[in-house]
C-alpha cells in the first residue's frame, strides 16, 4: 500500500515537473516568434515613413530626381525581397540611398528648418533605431531559448515534441553595436 | 552568467517586497495596540489603526509610484511635445522586452532621472529639463537602459514601496514621539504615560534596526551596478552612460523640484554631496561606476 503510494507520488511529481517544462519552452519560442514579428512591425513603420519624406524633401528640392528616384527604387526592393539575407541586403541598400537624401538635404536651408523634416528625420532615425534594437532582442531571445532546448533535462522534453533551434539574425547592419562583455 | 543574476534580483526584489508588507503590518500592529492601550481606544481603535494601515499598503503598491511622480513635480509628456525622448524609451523597451513605460519630465535644470512603478506594466520613467539639454543620443540612451533595466529587475517596486511605506513610519514615529514628550493627547491615567513611553521606546529600538536594513537593501551599490551592466547590455554601448555619469557628476547644480525622501530613485544623488555622504551615502561614488563601464 505504501509503496504503491510512493510510486504514486513519483509520477505525479514527474508529470508536474513535465509539464512545467514543457509550457516554459512553448513561452520562450512564442517570444522568439513574437520578437520576429516585432521586426516586421518596425520596418514596415520605416517603409511608410519614406514616401512623406520624399514628398517633403521635393517640395524644397525638385531637382535631385536621381535621389529620389534611388529611394523608391530601394524602398520597394526592400518590400519585395524575400528571404533573411535578400531581405537584409535591401535595407542596407535603402539606408545608403536614406543617407544620400539627407546628405541632398543639407543643401536646402530652408528644408533643413522644416518644422516637418525635422519631425521626419527624428521619426525615421528612431525607427531606425528601432530595428536595430527589436532585431537585438530577437537574437536575445533565440539565445535564451536556443541555450534552453539543449540542457538537461530541457532537451528531453525538447527532442520529445520537436522544439528546434530557431536562427540567430546574423547578417551585420550598419546601425549594429558589439555586445559589449558584462560581467558581475 | 549575468542573466542568473538578474533572475535572482527580480526574485529578490519581489520577496522583499512582502517582507516589507508583512513587517509593515507587525509594526502597525504593535503600534495600534500601545496606542490604544494608551488613548484607551480598545478593539474598535485597534481595528482602526490596521485598516488604515491596509489601506496605506494598498495605496503604496497601487499608487505609489503616482505619489512619488507628483511629489517630485514630474509631468506625464506626450510624443508630440519630446519626440527623441519617446523614441528613445520606445527604441530601448523594445530591446529590453517590456512594455512602454510611461514618460515624464521634471522642469528642472539639474540633470537628474529616475524610474519608478510596481512592475513593468505598470512603470513610468521622469527625466529631468537639465539632462535632455546637456546630453548627447548616446549618453540619454545610456541614462534611460539604466532606468529600463531598474524596470525589467523590479528594482521598482521594492524601492517605490520602501519610499512610500516607510516614509509613513518616519512621519508617524515623529508625531509619536513628540506627542509623549509634550505629554498632550488624551491621557486616563498618570501612571500610565511612562510605561507606554519605555514601551515605545522598545518597539522603536527593535524596529529601528530592521527598518535601516530594508532601507540599505533598498539603496544597494549592488543594485546600480546591476542596473548600469544591464542598461549597456540593452545599448551595447557602455561609454554612452559612462559619459552622462561624468556630465552629471560635474553638474554642480542641485535639484530643487526634486523631494529629498526619494533622492535614492534618481540615477545620481540630486543633492549637493556634504561632508557625510562619504559614510551615508545613497549613490556609488560615479567615479566607480565609470571604472567598472570603461572595463566592459
Amino acid at each position: 500500500m505504501d509503496s504503491l503510494l510512493l510510486i504514486l507520488g513519483i509520477l505525479v511529481f514527474i508529470a508536474i515537473v513535465f509539464v512545467v517544462i514543457y509550457n516554459g519552452l512553448v513561452t520562450l519560442r512564442a517570444r522568439v516568434r513574437n520578437a520576429w514579428a516585432q521586426i516586421d512591425v518596425q520596418l514596415k513603420r520605416r517603409y511608410d515613413l519614406i514616401p512623406n519624406l520624399v514628398e517633403t524633401v521635393k517640395g524644397y528640392a525638385k531637382h535631385e530626381r536621381e535621389v529620389f528616384e534611388n529611394v523608391t527604387k530601394a524602398r520597394a526592393a526592400a518590400i519585395n525581397a524575400s528571404g533573411v539575407e535578400a531581405q537584409a541586403q535591401a535595407e542596407n541598400m535603402l539606408s545608403g540611398a536614406l543617407k544620400s537624401l539627407f546628405a541632398v538635404a543639407e543643401n536646402y536651408p530652408d528644408l533643413k528648418a522644416s518644422q516637418n523634416f525635422m519631425m521626419l528625420q527624428e521619426e525615421l532615425s528612431g525607427t531606425e533605431n528601432k530595428i536595430a534594437y527589436s532585431r537585438q532582442f530577437y537574437n536575445d531571445s533565440v539565445m535564451e531559448y536556443n541555450i534552453r532546448i539543449q540542457k538537461i533535462p530541457y532537451n528531453v522534453i525538447a527532442g520529445m515534441f520537436g522544439f528546434h533551434k530557431e536562427q540567430l539574425f546574423e547578417v551585420k547592419l550598419e546601425t549594429e553595436r558589439e555586445a559589449p562583455k558584462v560581467r558581475f | 552568467m549575468e542573466r542568473v543574476n538578474i533572475y535572482d534580483q527580480i526574485s529578490g526584489n519581489k520577496r522583499m517586497s512582502y517582507i516589507l508588507f508583512i513587517i509593515f503590518f507587525i509594526i502597525a500592529f504593535i503600534l495600534s495596540y500601545i496606542i490604544s492601550a494608551y488613548f484607551g481606544g480598545g478593539y474598535i481603535g485597534i481595528g482602526a489603526i490596521l485598516i488604515f494601515a491596509v489601506i496605506w499598503m494598498l495605496f503604496s503598491y497601487y499608487l505609489g509610484d503616482k505619489a512619488i511622480l507628483a511629489i517630485n513635480h514630474a509631468k506625464e509628456v506626450r510624443k508630440q511635445e519630446y519626440p527623441h525622448l519617446y523614441n528613445t524609451v520606445e527604441g530601448l523597451s523594445i530591446a529590453a522586452g517590456i512594455p512602454m513605460p510611461k514618460i515624464y519630465v521634471i522642469d528642472d535644470p539639474s540633470p537628474n532621472a529616475f524610474a519608478t512603478g510596481r512592475d513593468p506594466r505598470h512603470s513610468s520613467v521622469a527625466v529631468t529639463k537639465g539632462l535632455l539639454d546637456i546630453m548627447n543620443r548616446q549618453e540619454l540612451e545610456g541614462v534611460l537602459a539604466h532606468e529600463l533595466s531598474h524596470i525589467k529587475n523590479y528594482d521598482i517596486r521594492y524601492m517605490t514601496l520602501v519610499m512610500v511605506m516607510i516614509g509613513l513610519i518616519g512621519i508617524l514615529s515623529n508625531i509619536l514621539v513628540r506627542m509623549f514628550l509634550h505629554g498632550r493627547g488624551n491621557r486616563r491615567g498618570g501612571g500610565k504615560g511612562g510605561a507606554v513611553i519605555i514601551l515605545i521606546g522598545i518597539l522603536f529600538a527593535i524596529i529601528a534596526p530592521i527598518i535601516a536594513q530594508m532601507v540599505r537593501f533598498a539603496i544597494s551599490r549592488k543594485r546600480e551596478y546591476l542596473a548600469d551592466a544591464s542598461g549597456a547590455l540593452l545599448t551595447r554601448y557602455p561609454p554612452g552612460l559612462a559619459s552622462a555619469l561624468r556630465k552629471i557628476s560635474a553638474n554642480k547644480i542641485p535639484m530643487t523640484k526634486a523631494n529629498p525622501d526619494s533622492a535614492p530613485l534618481y540615477i545620481a544623488n540630486p543633492f549637493r554631496e556634504g561632508f557625510f555622504d562619504n559614510l551615508f551615502s545613497t549613490h556609488p561614488p560615479a567615479e566607480k561606476r565609470i571604472k567598472a563601464l570603461e572595463a566592459m
